[in-house]
């Protein structure tokens, strides 16, 4: 029996890519560095306009602890730091670095020797200065991840992979499941802990077979498979799924004693330790039906969305709709011209978009969205709620533990854009929230 | 510009492709078995009624919806379906002009009246039931035996709960009741097609199973303990009141009507045990010998009640660490 969670629901995975080998492709011209791609403070340019930058060097960084830094993918001159587009269609400071196609790599990117001689301080610093964040999509700094507020019992890395199309990850643990495994028990021991368990939905038989067979007896190190359902790989969910603990409201995995990182991001643990090279480049899945050639390409960072379009063979004809990330939860595109990030896990392309509203069908309380909700809420109160400003309700209907995973809108038959009203409404119904805890209510 | 030509919206960007309306033509697909039947047992009169209601529902909802200045709703289905489920609920007997009453009270009076679809307390076709059996109760419960041969003249005769009810008269054998070769509502008889009905919503995930099994096992367990049997065995009364009247159309398609029943889990239990209850309450204590229609319109007003008491408890709450 694979493992889940309550709620949820099997949605078509489109996985064209499963099966594609992933494809090195050479830096662009051009590349696009957003100065800040993490959740956490705000970094600052280290290079101005006409210095040389060469492959790992460090561009931009800050000096608060919850940050991490961004690299230069290849070597070259800084061309400009002006604002340019990122993946949420927000114009951020970039660095544009102009390609000198010579691949020089920063004389600084040494692999630790002894990883056993370091401190715990010492470890994280190696992962911040890597500029290692949650490569899943969230975002969040790493090393500060690693440093709980309490001692915790299991690490769980996930390798889910729930949104449809997405393959990067599934491709990262068929081809690097030694360096997977490898990581995995270094993190392992940064974080004390005797068990890590890997989650991997069961429609990567694959990937389970192939990472089953780099665990060596008694490593502390288990493949767990888990139900193909989405969201199964939201981190809730799969703590939920393989531990049988529930997150409190407003708590962290640390509270229940689990500690979440993505598969990707233990092989960018593994590579800054073992070969010193920080996050540089990374596996984006380009799909859809608009794509000629859907590929799983392994990208230097700061590459645009049209450079690997190109590459995947262009579109068979315009699509209407251009996604970076998973077509649940990724962001629609109005231009191509968007580099790839940190977090950049794919491009999909396609041809029609899905009409997501009918302002004329009401609801018709099916209460499809009450049963499907991952986190047990009732969006059909909470859209209503959000929809007639009231923070009250919304606040009774627990808003805040809403994870925008989406999936009230996608079975909506009365096509109502739900989790767009209720995202929209959960700021104001916290900041309130917040209001009404510290008056001393 | 190039680029202004991709469309941006929120997340998701993929639907299911269930719709309002494909839900409707399910629920019209799932009634098609007892339609026909009824049709075939009862001869072309059950045909003029499922048409006459059809047509007035679309045209009262058509109407309506001029009069009020809105977007026309007939092309969501749902007046249809309203109109199947109304006709299936009557006599094959009725006067025609009272089923166009029905159907135009139920879908003026009843639903549009309080907003149109989604936004009705009860059920229209239930509730337009009710209305019909209180202003012409005889032309209502005037029912005929199923003419299989067609020759036969219509002969008035009582449906089996009124002849358990009374205690006297005969009944049919419980096979025939089973089948549906007893009289009745165009629609209610046979027990196998409506179960056909409720596999094909259930294979298409449009209901689930909860209402109308919590519906069904209330009934059954408080008839077999509770019934006034008679001289019949306590099995053999419990399955006659199971297949007779119309339980089984009302538990697989009135009490699973989205718009008046509770969307949480355990509201659904809850709303089908008190339906159960309540249609057990009338069959064996109340002066009228069929008690589906009241009991699924009283529970429809306590839908909303229901809900509010069963909003289920969420992920976070279910709370900390579970070693």
């Amino acid at each position: 029996m694979a493992l889940t969670f309550k709620g949820g629901l099997h949605i078509p995975d489109f996985k064209l890519t499963a099966k594609l080998p992933v494809i090195d492709l050479p830096g662009d011209k051009l590349h696009y560095f957003p100065i800040t791609q993490h959740k956490g403070a705000p970094l600052k340019a280290l290079v101005k306009t006409g210095d040389h930058v060469r492959v790992g060097q460090k561009i931009a960084d800050a000096e608060e602890f919850v940050a991490a830094p961004v690299h230069s993918s290849v070597s070259g001159t800084v061309k400009d730091v002006c604002p340019h587009v990122n993946s949420i269609g927000i114009k951020t400071e970039t660095i544009v670095v102009e390609n000198d196609m010579k691949y020089e790599t920063a004389e600084n990117l040494r692999p630790v020797e002894d990883i056993s001689a370091l401190t715990t301080r010492e470890m994280l610093w190696v992962i911040r200065d890597a500029g290692i964040i949650g490569l899943g999509g969230a975002g969040f700094p790493t090393h500060v991840k690693l440093n709980p507020p309490k001692q915790v019992e299991f690490l769980i890395i996930n390798g889910a992979e729930c949104e449809p199309y997405i393959t990067s990850d599934h491709r990262r643990m068929l081809e690097n499941p030694e360096e997977i495994i490898d990581g995995a028990g270094i993190l392992s021991k940064l974080l004390g802990v005797k068990k890590c368990y890997i989650g991997i939905e069961a429609n990567k038989r694959d990937a389970i077979d192939t990472l089953r067979r780099e665990v060596r007896f008694n490593s502390g190190i288990e493949i767990m498979k888990l139900k193909t359902k989405y969201p199964q790989g939201a981190e809730k969910q799969l703590i939920k799924a393989i531990t049988g603990r529930n997150v409190p409201t407003g708590k962290i995995p640390a509270d229940v004693g689990v500690v979440v990182i993505n598969v990707d991001t233990v092989y960018n643990v593994w590579r800054a330790f073992r070969k010193g090279i920080p996050v540089i480049d990374r596996i984006v899945t380009v799909s859809g039906d608009a794509v000629n050639k859907p590929a799983n390409f392994r990208v230097p960072l700061g590459v645009t969305v049209s450079y690997m379009i190109e590459k995947a063979g262009g579109f068979k004809a315009p699509p209407q709709k251009v996604i970076i990330g998973g077509p649940m939860m990724g962001f629609a595109q109005y231009t191509t011209d968007t580099p790839v990030a940190k977090t950049t896990s794919a491009v999909i392309a396609l041809l029609e978009a899905q009409p997501t509203y009918d302002p004329d069908m009401p609801c018709i309380r099916c209460g499809k969205c009450v049963s499907n909700c991952p986190m047990g809420l009732m969006p059909n109160h909470l859209n209503k709620a959000a929809l007639d400003r009231d923070i009250d309700a919304a606040l009774r209907f627990n808003i805040i533990e809403c994870i925008e995973c989406g999936l009230c809108s996608y079975t909506c038959p009365a096509k109502k854009n739900m989790l767009q009203n209720i995202a929209a409404f959960k700021p104001m119904a916290m900041k309130a929230a917040r209001r009404g805890s510290t008056s001393g209510k | 510009m190039e680029s202004n030509k991709y469309i941006v919206s929120a997340a998701p960007h993929i639907h299911t492709k269930s719709t309002v309306s494909g839900i409707m033509r399910d629920v019209i697909i799932a009634l098609m078995p007892s339609a026909v039947f009824g049709c075939v047992i009862f001869g072309w009169r059950a045909a003029a009624v499922i048409i006459t209601c059809i047509a007035s529902c679309l045209l009262s909802e058509f109407i309506f919806t001029k009069i009020m200045k809105r977007k026309s709703t007939i092309g969501d289905l749902s007046a249809v379906v309203t109109g199947m489920l109304l006709a299936l609920n009557l006599p094959p007997q009725i006067p025609l002009y009272m089923a166009v009453i029905g159907s135009a009270f139920a879908i003026i009076i009843v639903k549009q009246i309080f907003g149109g679809l989604g936004k009705n307390f009860m059920n229209p076709a239930l509730a337009a039931r009710c209305f019909m059996l209180i202003a012409w109760t005889s032309a209502m419960t005037t029912f005929v035996n199923p003419m299989m041969g067609y020759g036969a003249d219509a002969v008035s005769s009582a449906t089996p709960l009124a002849v358990m009810k009374a205690g006297e008269g005969t009944l049919p054998s419980l096979r025939d009741a089973f089948l549906g070769f007893i009289p009745g509502t165009i629609g209610e008889t046979s027990v196998p097609m409506i179960l056909i009905g409720f596999v094909y919503l259930l294979i298409r995930r449009v209901i689930t199973p909860r209402i109308p099994l919590a519906y069904i096992l209330t009934f059954a367990v408080l008839t077999y303990f509770f019934g006034s049997r008679g001289d019949m065995s306590a099995a053999e009364y419990t399955l006659m009141q199971l297949c007779t009247g119309g339980l089984m159309l009302g538990a697989v398609f009135m009490a699973t009507d989205y718009t008046t029943t509770p969307t949480t889990p355990l509201g659904m239990i809850i709303f089908g045990v008190g339906c159960g209850v309540l249609t057990f309450v009338i069959r064996r204590f109340g002066g009228y010998p069929e008690g589906v229609s009241f009991s699924i319109i009283l529970m429809n007003v306590a839908a909303p009640l229901i809900e509010k008491a069963t909003v289920p408890r969420s992920f976070g709450q279910k709370g900390g660490s579970a070693s």
